[in-house]
Order: structure tokens, then sequence, then C-alpha cells
């Protein structure tokens, strides 16, 4: 077991859990901000806002 | 090979050409989708998110202060490839890179202070993208993308010259901030002459976080210990001043490559699930000189 995570399997878990969050995240919408907000000029990005 | 790759994912990434004709950012749906690099998403051929104006977008909006998405989504390119996304897969990345490959009579690697500066980039990430955005918020409740305000060159670079360029209404408004962040990217472009990669090494917070999941990444670096004569050609062409001989998945490396190209024994690899293989008890060690930083 130690073997697994000290070669990369340590990673397989993170990701695992990772997929997790990243599932529930959509699951309660928040991609509909990321949308919004990518899709209208950032004002902040371009040194204006 | 490498450089190939970097300017293919940019050029996918930015493919909404149109935009920078007209001036008008790409607003389809794919925009929902983080890029796993430092791209803004006010530039005007940007398909995707960039994923730490996203974060900051999420964390700042009234309906959520966190975002399962943005740093699920962050985890698990960290967690399966690390810093490779820096090497391989970042447009800011190649442009520092490809900046770096012009001329100049003292070209720095290390100095004093350059541990320490490295450092930086992890209180950008945790004051400028996290707690500044959750707490400093007006009477609406949001909080603003301060990364991308006062600091991000990617930003000014993609989407704030080349719009501003473009649209005459844009340029009627720009002030101090924009002079400010126009002054931030030309100071890093300059620096990237003379320093490998300086906005990384120091600021990204992009890469802080990818830099802690290297040592754990699915897909890492190897040095087979017996077959490595420890003659230090691997340290002294990383760009990012690691020894892979003793951290092989130190937090700095982007996993370029450059080391195993140059290793005359091929003890090096790159590999997905790699155990390390240690060295036979009093094996011998030969030390060679005069290696020079390969060029891609
Ligand atoms: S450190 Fe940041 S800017 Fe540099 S390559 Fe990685 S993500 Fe891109
Ligand atoms: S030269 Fe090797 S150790 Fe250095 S950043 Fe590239 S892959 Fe990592």
């Amino acid at each position: 077991m130690g073997r697994f995570l000290t070669s990369g399997g340590a990673g397989i878990l993170a990701a695992v859990v990772a997929l997790a969050l990243l599932l529930f995240g959509i699951s309660r919408g928040e991609t509909a901000v990321v949308l919004a907000k990518a899709t209208r000029v950032c004002m902040e990005c371009i040194g204006i806002g | 090979m490498r450089h190939g790759v970097q300017a293919l994912w940019a050029v996918l990434t930015n493919s909404a050409f149109a935009g920078f004709v007209t001036g008008r950012i790409y607003t389809g749906k794919l925009k929902t989708i983080c890029v796993p690099g430092l791209n803004c998403y006010s530039c005007p051929g940007a398909r995707g998110a960039c994923p730490i104006g996203s974060l900051q977008a999420v964390i700042g909006s009234r309906q959520f202060s966190f975002s399962y998405y943005v740093v699920g989504f962050l985890f698990l390119i960290g967690a399966l490839l690390g810093r490779f996304v820096c090497g391989w897969l970042c447009p800011f990345g190649l442009i520092q890179e490809l900046l770096h490959k012009i001329p100049f009579p003292k070209k720095i690697g290390t100095f004093r202070g350059d541990r320490l500066l490295r450092k930086l980039k992890y209180a950008v990430l945790i004051v400028l993208v996290i707690l500044l955005p959750l707490f400093l918020t007006d009477i609406l409740g949001q909080g603003a993308p301060w990364f991308c305000k006062v600091l991000c060159p990617a930003g000014t670079l993609e989407g704030g010259l080349p719009l501003v360029l473009l649209d005459r209404s844009l340029r009627g408004i720009v002030g101090w901030l924009y002079a400010w962040k126009v002054a931030v990217l030309i100071v890093t472009l300059l620096a990237s002459v003379v320093i490998c990669r300086p906005f990384c090494k120091y600021l990204c917070p992009l890469g802080a976080l990818y830099s802690v999941f290297n040592p754990i990444s699915v897909f890492r670096c190897r040095v087979d210990r017996e077959t490595c004569v420890g003659c230090g050609a691997c340290a002294k062409v990383c760009p990012m001043q690691v020894d892979p001989v003793r951290t092989p998945n130190a937090p700095e490396c982007i996993r370029c490559g450059r080391c195993r190209r140059v290793c005359p024994t091929d003890a090096i690899s790159f590999r997905f699930l790699a155990e390390q293989k240690m060295r036979k008890p009093g094996a011998e060690t030969v030390q060679m000189e005069g290696v020079d930083p390969a060029d891609e």
C-alpha cells in the first residue's frame, strides 16, 4: 500500500476526491456563474474595472 | 516537439479567430469548461474559461462562497498531471519561454533570495485569488477578482491589449489601472528575456496550486538510481533549478523533459504511476563538467 501511494497512487485517490468535488459543484449550479463571467468582457481582466 | 504541443494547444483553445477582427469575445457554451492553463477568458479567441478567473468569479459571487466545481477541476488536473500543465499546456508559459530564447549577455538562473521569492506565488493564491474576493465585498455582497484586477499579465496581454485596440469605446475609459497592468506586463515580458519563466516561478497562483500536487501526481518523474552516474547534467539544464536526482517530483518541476534529454544514461523517465528505483549500496558516481543548457 505504501509503495502504491508513493508511486502515484496517492494521486489517483486525490483525483477521485477531486472528481467528486467537481461533480458536486456542477450539481449545485456553479457552472452558470462561470459561464456568465466568461462570456462577458471581464473589465478587471483587461485592466478597466 | 514540446513547443509544438504548447503552440497547438494555445491555438486550439483560442480558436475563435473572428474575435481578433471584430473585438468581440466568444460567448458559446464551451466557456462553461475551464482550460488547465492560465488563459484569459476575455481573450477574443478564447473558447474556454480561465480556472483562476473562474475560481474568483464563483467565490466572489452572491450565491456561493466556495467553488467545488473549479477547485475539483484544479485538484483533478493537479492530481493527474501536476505541473505538466505548466510545461506543456499553458500559453503564458510558452510566451515566457519564447522570450527567454532572445539572446542576452547575462541570463540569470538563480540568485540570492530566489528560493524565498518562489514562495510569493502561494501568497498570491491565498490573498488575491481566495481571501480578497471572498471578504472584500461590495454592498451587493460581490467580491472582485483581485488577481485579475491588479496583477494578471496574461489578462492584459490576451484580453486587455487586443480588446482596447479593437474597441474604440473601451479606449475612451482606460485609466491608471490599465496603465499599471500594462506596466506589470512589460516588466514580466522583459524579465522573461533574462530569467526563464519569472511569472511562473514567483507569481502564478495556478502554478502554485499545481506545484502542491507534483509530489503525488499520477504522471511523474522517475530516476533510475542504478543507471544514474551522478554527473549532474540534468540539474544543470533545468530551467526551474530543480535537481531531479535529489527531488524527482519537486514542486517546481514543470515536467518539461529537458533533464531526460540530456541524461547520458537514460536514467530519467516520465510516466504514469512510476516507482523510484533506488541505487544499489556501494555504486559509484562520476562528476561531469561543462554541459550546456540544451535549447529546444
Ligand atoms: S506557472 Fe502559471 S503561467 Fe506559468 S505555466 Fe504554470 S499556469 Fe502557466
Ligand atoms: S528539466 Fe527536468 S527537473 Fe527541470 S523542470 Fe524540466 S522536467 Fe523538471
